[in-house]
């Protein structure tokens, strides 16, 4: 038997509410390091028992067959994909669940519409305005992430999708589900609610089609604003319910999106709007590459890098996307312990671009079991990179350019590099000379000191290892 | 609660999270994505008062759909992130077992 105890918006919730998000920020607090994080997830998922225990207990809640199924098929869901997920699929799993996240919200504002109207009388603006709000903002996060999946996950083309009119279809939109909401805001009293699924709707097809166009090397960026959407989506949803650990949980996810998002744009050397607005990130497959003339560019096989390798005073290896598309990340580990062995320093320069999310290939090389005090960032690295021996590169392309700092014409003149034409000699272990996501050719790849090893990135690692050993 | 008491802690919830998610390590930036959609998952509470109250067939739905929802961020953000976490404070492997072949 299940005895109701505390009185919604009264003391007692609201002190465990308060309870919640202290636990939330606490447990974000001890994220700052990777030997603390793991506790402090701990801590925020106590948080969060704490907050759904608070609100089952509340005063005159019903229907609880259902609230068990949707418990149990949510908790289960989310379990097993917890589980069966590649790290490599991290931005995927991510964008869906901003997604499910953003699409709660809109569903709750929804019901939360009908429930004003089903009471009656005026509704009052400071409920009315965030509940049209969390529709909004909740529906574009919902549709705009699943595109984002989709295409993370190759259902649709990671190219620039463009739709003709692109700019003026989602201002028109724009203006419409703006217009919708102070009609309904003026109406309060008797809200229209075929307008309220239409603004949803105008929302779905606006979050479709600002992420549609949007290129592969872009994913970064998008994936971190659909976060702060969504967790904007939960402060307004907050607003709407008087309920505070919406606001605040909300509020953190918001921060947290919103950091991440224009640290992902300042290592692109671009703005958000340009971002989300260009239609870059793929789109000039010919622009500056494959002019047709061949620059000549030194080649070498498995043996020469090996012995490159073996013999130099430090190596530093500076992984890209590509070593994640090919599984090489353990390979690449063997040759690093291959080193170590022999008494070769070995690092990691990770670029902030270098997955398709925040700190991905942080995590891709920390399940390959290399050690995170190897892993060094761009900015630690750079000055180092002129006492570094070797410096491998592997699947890493535009983020190694020397023409972002020597070419202002360059399309991407002043992103942040990885300084690696520093180093005494390059190694780029790459397919084929074919430019990178930013569709330019690489000078790199034609300095006196960069050596070419054109092979699959994981193949060629497991060959240098077994040539190091053979040494 | 007034709405004024609601944005001011609004407002002061946005530095407190600037605060903090700022001193997060380049390193740890995915598990504090994942971590934050689990958090993002209280929302689900909003999804429990809706069918909590919930009286007619649509808003049965509408909040089971969003219960769901939340409950896959909670459960599925906190576990993947811990799962990802225990990669970053695994020990180093003793020398010899990944490399006797």
């Amino acid at each position: 038997m299940i005895e109701a105890v505390l009185k919604p918006g009264g003391d007692a919730a609201t002190a465990l509410y308060i309870v919640a998000f202290s636990l939330f920020i606490i447990g974000i607090k001890q994220g700052t390091h990777p030997t603390t994080a793991k506790r402090g997830n701990m801590i925020a998922a106590v948080g969060m028992a704490v907050a759904v225990v608070a609100t089952l207990l509340l005063d005159g809640m019903g229907n609880w067959g259902l609230i068990v199924i949707g418990l149990a098929a949510g908790s289960a869901i989310g379990a097993i994909a917890s589980v069966r997920v590649q790290m490599t699929e991290m931005p995927q799993m991510v964008a869906l669940y901003n997604g499910v996240g953003g699409g709660a919200v809109a569903l709750i504002a929804w019901s939360e519409l009908r429930h004003g109207i089903s009471i009656g009388g005026d509704i009052p603006l400071e409920e009315l305005i965030p509940t049209l709000l969390a529709a909004v903002i909740g529906s574009v996060s919902f549709w705009g992430s699943n595109i984002a999946f989709a295409k993370l996950q190759d259902l649709i083309p990671t190219r620039p999708l463009a739709v003709p009119g692109q700019q003026v279809i989602n201002a028109v939109l724009l203006i419409g589900i703006v217009a919708a909401c102070v009609d309904i805001a003026v109406n309060n009293g008797d809200p229209s609610q075929a307008l309220f699924i239409g603004i949803l709707i105008a929302a779905a097809i606006l979050g479709n089609l600002v992420v549609l166009p949007i290129g592969g090397a872009d994913m970064p960026v998008v994936i971190s604003l659909l976060n702060a959407f969504t967790g904007l989506s939960a402060a307004a949803a907050g607003f709407a319910l008087d309920n505070v650990a919406l606001i605040v949980a909300g509020t953190l996810v918001g921060s947290s999106g919103t950091i991440l998002t224009l640290e992902m744009a300042t290592a692109m050397n671009r703005s958000v709007s340009n971002i989300l607005f260009s239609g870059f990130g793929g789109a000039p497959a010919g622009g500056g590459g494959g002019s047709g003339e061949e620059r000549p560019h030194t080649s070498i096989g498995a043996q020469d890098a090996a012995i490159k390798l073996a013999y130099a005073d430090s190596v530093v290896v500076v992984p890209g996307y590509g070593l994640a598309v090919a599984q090489a990340q353990h390979a690449i580990k063997e040759v690093a312990d291959e080193l170590e062995k022999r008494g070769v320093p070995v690092s990691y320069a990770i670029h902030p671009v270098a997955g398709r999310m925040p700190g991905h290939m942080n995590v891709l090389l920390a399940e390959a079991d290399v050690p995170y005090e190897q892993l060094k960032e761009m900015e630690e690295i750079n000055p180092e990179m002129p006492r570094t021996g070797v410096a491998v590169v592997v699947g890493a392309n535009d983020v190694t350019n020397p023409a972002a700092k020597n070419d202002p014409d360059s399309p991407i003149a002043g992103m942040p590099i990885i300084e690696v034409s520093e180093a005494n000699e390059v190694i780029v272990i790459k397919r084929s000379l074919s430019p990178g996501f930013a569709g330019i050719d690489n000078d790199l790849f034609y300095e006196p000191n960069t050596s070419m090893l054109f092979d699959d990135a994981k193949k060629a690692a497991a060959d240098i290892a077994a040539e190091i050993q053979n040494l | 609660m007034t709405l004024f008491t609601e944005i001011t802690i609004f407002v002061l919830a946005i530095f407190v999270g600037f605060e903090v998610i700022s001193k997060v390590p380049t390193t740890l930036h995915t598990p504090l994505m994942s971590q934050t959609n689990a958090i993002h998952g209280i929302v689900m509470l909003g999804g429990l008062i809706v069918l909590g109250y919930a009286d007619d067939p649509l808003e049965y739905v509408i909040g089971t759909i969003a219960v769901a929802f939340g409950a896959i961020n909670i459960v599925g953000g906190f576990m993947v992130t811990d799962r990802m976490l225990g990669m970053f404070s695994k020990k180093p492997k003793p020398k010899g077992e990944g490399e006797s072949k």
